[in-house]
């Protein structure tokens, strides 16, 4: 009602400290609450797209076994009653790849639910340059499917992915091991593999992920170039990697696929549990902290509420002896109470605004396991549409019970006085 | 003429420290332009009464008519919009709204009321302060006004809707005898004039005695 918050606006300008305390309190709760989230979410994301930048949706290969128990003594003495003990049964050769792989990555080809297919072969390798030797990874994959997937042309500090297919025998390196190794583009480099076959590569390109475990250890060449490097014919696969079309469904799939084909099948969120539990505790943190923040402010609103009821008990008297009710009353404190709250919410939100603002143009310190040049901020308009819901509820809680009271103070006690 | 107000077998009491039986079986009744001081020793129940027939304390046995109607049983609700049209009160220590000029003081009630526009309410609350010769302090904080002054702006607060009755708690409980005079000729001249009735409680003899009528009260009962 109009009068109501006339009277409710007179009060809050005769105390204008008063007011403003209260307000402040919202204010620094609410920005703090924002540039918290924003921080929070935005290391979460950059965990997950780092995360989505080294792990394939499903990634299906071949788990090795060290399960002996089948053993030719076994099936020699069977239909006797026997116990047979073999001790220190030592392992065969142990098959690493992919049975039957070119079938299977043709039928996941013709899979509606897979948007990429990425078969490669991945093996230990020396990288030999000079008398520098550093041990590592290589992947001989499909460059343009790999690329496509994760995006490693966006990657490339040098060169470009299709240099791969143009160049006879080319290498693409992590920046990481290019600088242990002082290769730039155009070297040569040797490659010596576990079973002591070697191949010289040349540099076409150098990528850099941003974090230091895949950078310092990784390169890709050709698929057959891969192939050949370990003696193996064109069938030879040890890893597909998959892009599906829904993310969310990596879980059922990967267990489907493990099922069809026999092999091993990790969905993306099995394979980086670490990655997922961290968010999770950063999560459940930043919901923490923001919901004492809220609440402290919550609070001060309460004290300052109840406060400015004390100090306006006669008011309250007298206003009800001239006819205004119960709701009346109430309406007059909580709408003050709601106005300290919309003003607080809004500069809360523009001062977390620029904080977080802020924030994001401070410089990461360098190390090697992260390539970040300035903090990770996220700016999402749905934080802030949470900020000012919660700086309009949290103060509409806070001024209720005070101005319930208000509003129940019987003003004969007070006119007698 | 008119009854503006009725009590019937009106009974309270208080019931801490212990019990204690205030009213007991009060029955009166008040006219239109009428002007009743209400006069006893301190704790013979005459401020208790007063509070009563406000419609404020509700905690009595008996029956309250004002303007011919019955407010007893009301709900909160109805007794605060009944006081806002038809009761004005005048108190003993003013009770202006601090933060509000005199003006806005006595334009309160009518906005809640909400019958006029507010030009209109503004215009209105004008006469009823020139009427007690306040008009040139229509702009001042109340808080910055001396007490007659306070207690005149709070007079014409209580007649801004036009009321039936007119309650006052020893509205000249702490002013000088010049002020308290003025005072007692604007309810005597009100009653008459406008024909509204008026209930004061009053400690000051010599003016109570000039009213038509004075109900005087010991130990709960009107003698």
């Amino acid at each position: 009602m109009a009068v109501d918050l006339l009277i409710a606006r007179r009060h809050l300008a005769a105390n204008k400290k008063q007011t403003l305390v209260a307000v402040l309190g919202v204010t620094f709760g609410i920005a703090m609450f924002i540039l918290m989230i924003s921080f929070m979410t935005g290391v979460n994301a950059f965990m997950e797209t780092t995360m989505l930048s080294l792990t394939p949706d499903i990634h299906i290969y071949n788990d090795i076994k060290t399960d002996y128990r089948a053993s030719v003594a076994a099936a020699y003495y069977q239909n006797r009653d026997l116990l047979i003990v073999v001790r220190h049964p030592k392992p065969k050769k142990v098959r690493v790849n992919l049975k039957n792989a070119e079938n299977i990555v043709a039928d996941l080809k013709k899979n509606p639910l897979v948007a990429g297919v990425s078969p490669m072969v991945s093996s230990q390798v020396f990288y030999n340059y000079g008398p520098v030797q550093i041990n590592g990874y290589i992947e001989g994959v499909d460059i343009l499917a790999e690329s496509a997937m994760f995006d490693l042309k966006g990657k490339m500090v040098a060169g470009q992915p299709r240099n791969l297919l143009s160049t006879g025998k080319g290498i693409i390196m992590g920046s990481g091991l290019a600088t242990k190794l002082n290769l730039s583009m155009g070297d040569m480099v040797t490659l010596a593999t576990p079973d002591a076959t070697s191949m010289r590569f040349r540099v076409v390109g150098i990528f850099r992920i941003g974090v230091g475990a895949v950078d310092d250890v990784r390169s890709y060449v050709t698929l057959a170039s891969g192939q050949q490097l370990l003696g193996k014919d064109r069938s030879y696969m040890t890893d597909i990697s998959l892009q599906l079309k829904d993310k969310s469904r990596s879980g059922s799939l990967a267990a489907e696929f493990a099922k069809r084909y026999g092999d091993k099948a990790d969905d993306w969120e099995s394979a980086n549990s670490s990655v997922s539990a961290s968010n999770l505790v950063r999560d459940v943190l930043t919901c923490v902290v923001s919901i004492t923040l809220l609440v402290v402010a919550g609070f001060g609103i309460y004290n300052i509420m109840n406060m400015t009821i004390k100090n306006k008990l006669k008011d309250i008297a007298i206003l009800k002896a001239q006819g205004f009710a119960g709701k009346d009353i109430m309406g007059i404190f909580l709408t003050q109470s709601v106005f300290i709250g919309l003003l607080g919410a809004l500069s809360g939100l523009l001062l977390g605004y620029l904080l977080s603002l802020a924030l994001s143009r401070v410089p990461f310190p360098k190390n090697d396991y992260v390539a970040l040049d300035f903090f990770p901020v996220n700016f999402s308009p749905a934080h802030y549409i949470f900020g000012l819901a919660f700086g309009l509820v949290t103060p509409f809680i806070a001024g209720l019970l005070p101005s319930l009271k208000a509003s129940k103070i019987d003003p004969v006690i007070i006119l007698r006085g | 003429m008119s009854i503006a107000l009725q009590a019937e077998h009106l009974n309270k009491s208080f019931y801490e420290p212990s019990e204690f039986r205030v009213l007991q079986d009060i029955s009166f009744s008040v006219e239109r332009g009428e002007f009743v001081p209400v006069i006893g020793k301190s704790g013979c129940g005459k401020s208790t009464l007063l509070y009563l027939l406000s419609t404020m304390d509700t905690a009595y046995s008996g029956q309250i008519r004002i303007n011919e109607e019955l407010v007893t049983g009301r709900s909160q609700n109805e007794l605060a919009a009944f006081r806002n049209r038809y009761i004005g009160f005048v108190f003993q220590f003013h009770f202006l709204l601090p933060e509000f000029t005199a003006l806005e003081n006595v334009m309160l009630p009518a906005l809640k009321l909400g019958l006029l526009s507010r030009p209109e309410i503004e215009l209105r609350a004008m006469e009823k302060l020139a009427q007690l010769q306040m008009d040139p302090f229509a702009r001042h904080l109340s808080g910055k006004l001396s007490g007659g002054q306070q207690q005149r702006v709070a007079i014409a607060r209580a007649l801004i809707n036009d009321p039936m009755i007119i309650m006052a708690d020893e509205p000249t409980g702490n002013l000088d005898s010049g002020n308290t005079e003025l005072v007692f000729n604007i309810f005597s001249q009100l009653a008459r004039q406008k024909n509204i009735a008026v209930l004061t409680v009053t400690h000051d003899l010599d003016f109570a005695h000039q009213a038509d009528r004075v109900i005087e009260m010991k130990d709960g009962r009107i003698v």
